[in-house]
């Protein structure tokens, strides 16, 4: 059974379409990408996925639950955690208390807790610093725990947002263009976390752009132009689908 | 390791503080003690305004009548109905903690301008019903004769008592803030504060966290309104309108907002001036307004704050000197 | 006897709906050029009317020389707020301009408290203070001349916004800053153009009420509540939306007061500020023109 599934998802902007009928499906513990030119879409669907925008048409189904309606922390709540396309850390918070603070979707106590200190916040507190921990050595950055996030290059930003999206206990995380702007050897680390992620049995849909990298990690992509989905499959037989090259492959100049 | 000793340092410096604010009746007269009374008031309402305004990233321009409704509450239970003042004053606060609720419920979903002018509004209005509801209020005269506290049969008519009662009220409710900073609660909201899609990324419910710290910084002030009518034992309409509730942001903005502690002192500050000026009430309020003016400028996170982060920039250059120092 | 009554209520309130029209102006042009509110605005109006007053009564100028020099001055310190407090303000959060703005009302309140002492004061009526009488009810020839001037400040505000290059590069940078930029329009100098456009508004405004209030340094912090009520009710960034939003409030304030009780006059427009706020932020006449949401 799919893990999340996607039914003639529609959403348009002041007339334009940015996405039409669009179903898919991403099974439990798959790495799949959703790639296309840009302005096909991708980020929109991010964005309806969680819960940002409202769609216009189309339900949105995560572990067999509709999900199309609910506000963006309840979907962080159920399982779904995601990424931002130009990185939103806390640069004020340390490396850890990033991931910690993502503790919340998973870890919620009433505001009376905290307000008098009862023993349930140091509990919860230690548990919140292991799942961080764990977050972190998932993604390489343990030894950074301390460091202010905003001194991170660029490179370990994005593996910190992973991490963060790690820290909601999530089963699945979107990841949106996690690899752009990243040098080859940063995009490594990337590669290595995702795998990680996947080996913890977390699913992952990306968006991406470094085709290279869609390609050899990932199990099954689809690809958008304009809105609407135009191919889904294995990298190789999306490799070969003429209407793919031709709107995408074929158009070099578009890709960054 | 380390983090549990700066922990340790911070709690001590705190309890010496408190150890030494217990001691200033042996030093100051009447006067001055009379001023220590109204800062420890004016600290309560700013913790509250300072968490709703440095980690929730809210402002209210109408916390005075949230005062107000705190010192209203309290007077008129112990006048009308003879209640203890101690059960009133927690009334006092209670109220005041839900009427935030209830405007904060509609109100926060504005933002900057927009929730200032909505506060703003909301705070004038209360003034004007403790005006209007003349049978209940007292009218534009206000209630006297407001019974003081008790423990036992001391009564607690003397400055230099009331002081220790709201010294009290300063720890238990710095206590409260502290709780709530130094927690998951105050990482969530720093959180809301950089970015509320990133912190609704991770599971933040960002409406719900703004309300409570609305909420919660009521009952600040309705503490503070409840402790001010058991002191003076007369209150009116007129001390609790938009004037003061300026007067409290400006405290916190003065001060530091990002800092429960920061803000507590421009509380201070503030107070003192305001006080000694008060022969000179006219060119005070002046200067006042060209400083606001000035700090926003030249010290946008608030004197304390900024002076702190100059201090530690120095011991840092310092301690690189000398070279490198085992912490 | 209804029908006059009734008449005489909206007289009253389109009159006083006038001010609050040409005051809403001014924060909604701050508005659309700077995403600020100004809380100064009122302080704007109170200045006007004092200055006046001293051109004409201690200066002994001439009635509308004293006024256009009034007008002259606030504008000048329009002026410089902007460049003194905001432009410094540039990359500051909003609730730093809040304070900020908030601090330079204080200022301005309390430096004309010392300028101009504690007294009200008061301008003789323009065109002399002999009601006219309409089917019953009565109007003055001072309360026409502020209808009439609004009207010409709006007929000529929509003339400049459509056919002058600096009204038309205001609209581009107060719709899209960064095209407006990219276009070569100096968004900043916008900024000072509608600190300038919205003090002068502020004080006509000021100059047109002093004959029919008396008018005090501390008047500034009312009439800036029921200018920014009626701009809100407007829209915030609608400048049509702001008169239409002020004559209204002008007019549900007189109807309440006569109905209900004048005591309750001063919350009338607090309570529309609150409900047009909680209910529809946007405005009840924010179709119109540009709309733009609560930031």
């Amino acid at each position: 059974m799919a893990l999340l599934k996607v039914s003639g998802l529609a959403k348009s902007f002041g007339g334009v379409k940015a996405v039409s009928d669009l179903s898919f499906a991403v099974a439990p513990n798959q790495i799949k990408a959703i790639i296309g030119p840009n302005g096909a879409g991708k980020t929109t669907v991010f964005n309806l996925l969680c819960g940002v925008f409202a769609a216009d048409a189309g339900t949105v189904e995560f572990a067999g639950r509709n999900i199309s309606s609910l506000a963006p922390y309840v979907r962080a709540r159920l399982g779904v955690g995601r990424t931002f396309q130009n990185t939103l850390l806390f640069d004020e918070m340390s490396v850890e208390e990033n991931v910690m603070a993502a503790t919340e979707a998973g870890l919620r106590l009433n505001a009376f807790a905290y307000l008098f200190r009862w023993p349930a916040v140091a509990r919860a507190e230690r548990q919140r610093r292991e799942i961080a921990a764990e977050a972190l050595k998932l993604v390489g950055l343990q030894d950074k725990a301390r460091d202010p996030a905003g001194n991170l290059p660029a490179g370990e930003r994005r593996l910190l947002e992973i991490a963060r999206a790690l820290g909601t206990r999530p089963e699945i995380v979107l990841l949106d263009e996690p690899a752009a702007g990243l040098n080859n050897a940063e995009t490594d680390r990337l590669k290595h976390a995702i795998r990680a992620i996947r080996d913890r049995s977390i699913t992952v849909l990306l968006v991406e752009h470094d085709m290279g990298l869609v390609m050899e990690i990932c199990d099954e992509i689809v690809v958008l132009d304009q809105g609407a989905k135009i191919a889904e499959g294995p990298p190789l037989l999306i490799q070969e689908d003429d209407r793919v090259i031709e709107a995408y492959l074929g158009r070099p100049a578009d890709n960054a | 390791m380390r983090a549990n000793r700066r922990r340790l340092v911070n709690w001590l410096g705190i309890v010496c503080g408190f150890g030494l604010l217990a001691s200033l009746p042996l030093f100051l007269n009447d006067f001055l003690m009379t001023i220590a009374v109204v800062i420890g008031i004016n600290v309560i309402i700013v913790f509250g305004l300072s968490l709703l305004m440095g980690y929730a990233g809210q402002i209210s321009l109408g916390h005075a009548g949230l005062y107000g409704l705190g010192a209203y509450t309290s007077a008129v239970m112990s006048t009308k109905l003879h209640l203890d003042p101690w059960l009133t004053i927690v009334a006092g606060a209670l109220l005041a903690g839900a009427a935030a609720y209830l405007i904060g419920l509609p109100a926060l979903r504005l933002r900057g301008h927009y929730l200032a002018m909505a506060t703003l509004g909301a705070g004038v209005i209360m003034q004007i019903m403790f005006v209007e509801l003349s049978g209940i209020t007292g009218g534009p005269a206000g209630i006297s004769s407001i019974p003081n506290l008790k423990i036992g049969h001391l009564i607690l008519d003397q400055t230099g008592a009331y002081f220790y009662v709201v010294l009290a009220a300063v720890a238990v409710s710095l206590w409260l803030s502290l709780n709530v900073v130094r927690s998951q609660k105050g990482r969530a909201l720093r959180a809301m504060h950089g970015n509320e899609l990133a912190a609704a990324s991770i599971g933040v419910d960002t409406a719900r966290a703004k309300l409570f710290i609305f909420t919660l910084s009521g009952v600040f002030a309705g503490l503070a309104g409840g402790l001010y009518a058991h002191y003076l034992t007369y209150i009116s309409p007129d001390s609790f309108g938009t004037s003061l509730s300026i007067l409290l942001v400006a405290m916190v903005v003065i001060g530091g907002s990002q800092s429960v502690v920061a803000a507590g002192l421009g509380a201070a500050l503030l107070t003192v001036i305001s006080e000694y000026f008060r022969t000179y009430q006219d060119w005070s309020l002046v200067f006042f307004g060209l400083s606001l003016v000035l700090v926003m400028i030249f010290a946008p996170r608030g004197l304390f704050v900024e002076t702190a982060a100059v201090a530690k920039r120095l011991v840092a250059r310092v301690v690189k000197r000398r070279g490198p120092v085992e912490s | 006897m209804l029908l006059s009554k009734v008449l005489q209520f909206v007289i009253t309130g389109v009159a006083n709906g006038a001010i609050y029209a040409l005051i809403a102006l001014g924060f909604t042009l701050i508005y659309n050029s700077r995403q600020i509110i100004n809380f100064a605005q009122g302080e704007f109006v109170v200045i006007g009317g004092m200055a006046a007053y001293t051109f004409y009564v201690t200066a002994h100028l001439p009635l509308p020389v004293a006024l256009l020099a009034a007008i002259l001055v606030v504008t000048l310190l329009g002026v410089a707020f902007e460049r003194f407090v905001i432009l410094p303000l540039k990359n500051a959060a909003s609730i730093s301009l809040i304070i900020a703005t908030i601090g330079m009302s204080i200022f301005l309140r309390t430096g004309a408290m010392l300028i101009w002492g504690k007294e009200a004061m008061t301008l003789p009526h323009f065109f002399g203070d002999k009601p006219w009488n309409i089917m019953g009810a009565t109007i003055l020839p001072q309360q026409i001349f502020i209808i009439a001037i609004t009207l010409v400040i709006v007929v000529g505000m929509q003339l400049f916004f459509r056919l002058t290059v600096t009204g038309k590069a205001m609209l581009a940078a107060s719709m899209n800053p960064e095209a407006a930029r990219l276009m070569g329009i100096r968004s900043e100098r916008m900024v000072m153009y509608s600190f300038a456009f919205s003090a002068a508004l502020g004080a006509v405004a000021g100059v047109s009420i002093a004959p029919l209030v008396m008018m005090s340094f501390g008047s500034g912090a009312a009439l800036g509540i029921k200018g920014f009520s009626a701009a809100i009710l407007g829209g915030l960034t609608n400048p049509l939306g702001a008169v239409l939003g002020g004559l209204s409030l002008g007019v549900i304030e007189s109807v309440g007061a006569g109905l209900i009780s004048s005591a309750f006059k001063e919350a009338i427009a607090l309570i529309v500020l609150l409900m047009v706020l909680l209910i529809k932020p946007s405005g009840v006449f924010g179709k119109i023109g540009t709309r733009r949401h609560a930031r």
